[in-house]
């Protein structure tokens, strides 16, 4: 297992695109959120959190449907299921894959990207540990929309139309902890539901993607 | 095909009937509402599609549930059949309730939990739908639509919580419910009853439909591909 995190690890960030295309994405809508909405800076600081928890779940859409196409395409996918490993482990192991290659590096890089949109100073640790804690949500949630639609063609749209509902809840916790962080509000109840969903759906949703999976390469 | 074929014209007729009577009772033989005039009447609508909207995917979840454990195939296309007519009582739902905001609250739309629990179920909809028309094998788009209806069905009840705690809401409690407490007169409350009676029963006529629809277009494929065969 320890050696397909690698393999995918090495692989994400020599392929070139995945692994700097997610935080370029997150500074583009960082850029282009105040250019959309005019320059007035408490305008900025309220909405701060907001807009990058959004642009945080975008840059980690953007990238979904390549956690299963290119094993796919050349065929080590097959050779995966086959594996006397259980196909659960694989799909984990491809989440924290994806999680560690673009949504630790947007928590990381959120912080500097409040510094543009005029965020509160004591909202940063809550955006910070609010990332943290709901972007592996993100991703195991991403690696069942791209478990469903690996054997399509042009999967990348329909996968986005398929994971946004599933990305509502992590959204609204999320975004009001960053939130109600930044308003100097107690935000500990949003983010206990947060880790709730985090720890939950790591837990369960690969089950489903692994039973997508097999039903997909049957 | 046969009992359901023999069962179809009686749900459709008794639901055109439901709906009829409720609707003309409703609309013209009501009184209007002393603080809300006559739009008060477009709750024969409103709760009624809602109310299909929602156990429409409940239909859907257990049709699909049936169809993971005992892979009965009709099951498989009830779900298939029943996606369609929830996503329109959805569209219904959300429209009617825009038409009677409009003058009551003074907006079309306002992000209340409510109102924002439907979208979300409203892009549920859509992506189920979709996942069905993407996929060629008919087996594996069954499958894959089935375990995505699970998965949606957690979340969306995560959603309507997450939403109930994102905002306090403009829209009223439920004035409905199984307990013996009347919260609404007997003058809106029978041609009411009767107006959901009509939709559950034209929501049941159209899926029996669509199935048959369904079951008819699998039996062309597989002739077509005997032909081809011999």
């Amino acid at each position: 297992m320890i050696a397909l995190l690698l393999r995918d690890l090495r692989l994400s960030v020599r392929s070139g695109g995945g692994f700097g295309l997610g935080l370029a994405f997150f500074l583009l809508v960082t850029i282009l959120v105040p250019l959309g909405v005019g320059p007035e800076s408490a305008l900025h600081a309220r909405i701060a959190a907001g807009i990058l928890w959004i642009g945080a779940l975008l840059a980690c859409l953007l990238s979904l449907d390549r956690i299963f196409a290119l094993d796919h395409e050349d065929g080590s996918l097959d050779l995966l299921v086959t594996a006397p490993m259980p196909l659960e482990g694989i799909v984990a192991v491809k989440a924290l894959a994806h999680w560690l290659v673009t949504g630790l590096p947007l928590t990381l890089a959120a912080p500097l990207l409040g510094v543009l949109l005029n965020l509160p100073v004591h909202g940063y640790p809550w955006l910070f540990v609010s990332l943290l804690v709901g972007t592996p949500a993100l991703s195991v949630i991403g690696t069942f929309g791209a478990a469903l639609i690996v054997g399509l063609k042009r999967g990348g749209l329909l996968l986005s139309l398929l994971v946004l509902p599933l990305y509502v809840p992590t959204l609204i916790y999320g975004a009001e902890a960053a939130q109600r962080g930044a308003d100097g509000l107690p935000a500990l109840v949003p983010l206990a539901l947060l880790a709730a969903i985090s720890a939950g759906s790591a837990a369960l949703l690969p089950f489903a993607s692994a039973q997508a999976l097999r039903i997909n390469l049957r | 095909m046969q009992v359901s074929g023999r069962f179809l014209p009686w749900v459709a007729g008794l639901a055109a009937l439901c709906l009829v009577v409720g609707l003309i009772w409703g609309f013209f033989l009501t009184p209007d509402d002393y603080r809300q005039g006559a739009t008060v009447k477009i709750i024969f609508l409103h709760v009624p599609s809602a109310l299909v909207a929602i156990n429409g995917w409940m239909v859907m979840l257990v049709a699909s549930l049936i169809w993971l454990i005992r892979r009965h195939h009709v099951s498989a296309l009830v779900a298939k059949a029943a996606a369609p007519v929830g996503i329109t009582m959805t569209v219904i739902a959300l429209m009617t309730g825009a038409i009677w905001g409009q003058p009551m609250w003074g907006t079309w739309w306002a992000w209340d939990p409510r109102l924002t629990s439907f979208l979300i179920l409203f892009m549920f909809y859509l992506g189920y739908i979709a996942l069905w028309q993407a996929i060629e094998d008919p087996d594996t788009a069954a499958d894959l639509t089935s375990v995505l209806c699970m998965v949606g069905s957690v979340f969306a009840i995560l959603s309507r919580y997450a939403v109930l705690f994102w905002n306090q809401g403009l829209h009223q409690g439920a004035s409905l419910s199984m307990d013996k407490q009347q919260h609404m007169s007997d003058t809106y409350w029978y041609p009411l009853v009767l107006c959901m009676a009509g939709f559950m029963l034209l929501f049941l006529a159209l899926v029996l439909l669509r199935t048959r629809t369904e079951v008819r277009r699998r039996r062309l494929q597989a002739l077509i591909l005997r032909e081809r065969m011999a």
